[in-house]
């Protein structure tokens, strides 16, 4: 468990560099770059930020498209509380590394050995802590190789970022429903890209296809 | 305002994670809550694909990113690792436009 959690937190913690990378790519400084992974560190919200802001949206835009996919690690977090039973300045910490990865290290133990709690706080703690500190320095690594390069579409960094999303979609699109949901979010986006300024398409088209998804559940119910 | 951005994205990040650990259990009881919650990353993400993708400013572009993504969705199908994934799609769009067979 303990060879699993730092290999699960080693390799997560690698993508650091294609987010530093790309965030120096999207007009970011290295300091603004780490800054990101130091305070929000959670990659799916810190890819949003600097991909609306790179494509000329307002950085509040960007701010709340980040905040809205982090609203996943409050449920994470929801999840973790009774196995990790933290009070005072042990949950204060602990809350910066409730991510996927720690959350699914966590909830697995669980899995493989119900009721060992110390054994999924052990993968919890060790994952979280792992990728946090790789993600960090490998930021910092990627912001300062992205500056130097100069001119990030010679390298298809532009293009890095579209692949980064997909490859965070990608294991959520397990089931019908999530993939319909997904085609509507890409469609409803695109078709406001010429309607509206850069950083709304996202929020909105992302609002319709969560209604979709709604009014899709409700009809499986039924049937 | 970027630097504003920055630490609200951050802050209220940690917020959402903090709040997580902190709220009664019976919140996540509601199918609603969770419904929602599961929806809003497929969404979201599937959105940032898109624009990320096609647009340029307030147009739809087509070009060289639109070839890596499909060589992405490629080596994601072939089960590959994240930053393969990444670099590789970086690399399809370099060459692309290296040989100058799209912009």
């Amino acid at each position: 468990m303990v060879v699993d959690s730092l290999g699960v937190g080693l390799a997560t913690g690698a993508y650091g560099v294609s987010f530093g990378a790309v965030a120096t790519a999207s007009g970011l400084d290295v300091w603004q770059a780490c800054v990101l992974s130091l305070v929000v560190f959670s990659g799916g919200s810190q890819f949003a930020f600097v991909g609306v802001v790179g494509a000329g949206g307002a950085p509040l835009a960007g701010a709340l498209t980040g905040l809205l996919l982090g609203s996943r690690n409050a449920f994470y977090g929801i999840a973790l509380a009774p196995t990790l039973r933290l009070r005072g300045w042990r949950r204060l910490f602990a809350a910066q590394v409730v991510i996927d990865e720690s959350t699914a290290m966590a909830i697995g133990q669980l899995k493989d050995r119900p009721g060992d709690e110390r054994r999924a706080r052990v993968a919890f703690h060790l994952t979280g802590w792992t990728i946090f500190v790789a993600w960090n320095l490998m930021t910092l690594a990627g912001a300062l190789a992205g500056n130097a390069m100069g001119d990030p579409r010679t390298y298809g960094l532009d293009a890095a970022v579209g692949a980064a999303f997909l490859a965070l979609l990608w294991p959520r699109l397990t089931a019908w429903p999530q993939r319909v949901v997904a085609l509507v979010g890409a469609a409803a986006a695109t078709g406001l890209v010429p309607w509206t300024a850069a950083g709304v398409p996202v929020i909105a088209g992302g609002a319709v296809a969560v209604l979709v998804g709604l009014a899709l559940g409700r009809r499986t119910v039924r049937a | 305002m970027i630097w504003a951005s920055v630490l609200l994205v951050g802050i209220g990040c940690y917020a959402l994670k903090l709040g997580g650990l902190s709220v009664p259990q019976r919140l996540l009881d509601r199918a609603i809550v969770q419904r929602v919650a599961a929806l809003i990353p497929v969404a979201l993400l599937a959105a940032l694909v898109a624009v990320q993708v096609l647009a340029d400013g307030q147009r739809i572009v087509l070009d060289a990113r639109l070839v890596a993504l499909g060589a992405a969705a490629v080596m994601l199908a072939l089960r590959l690792p994240f930053l393969v994934v990444v670099f590789g799609a970086a690399g399809v769009a370099a060459v692309l436009r290296l040989v100058g067979w799209l912009p």
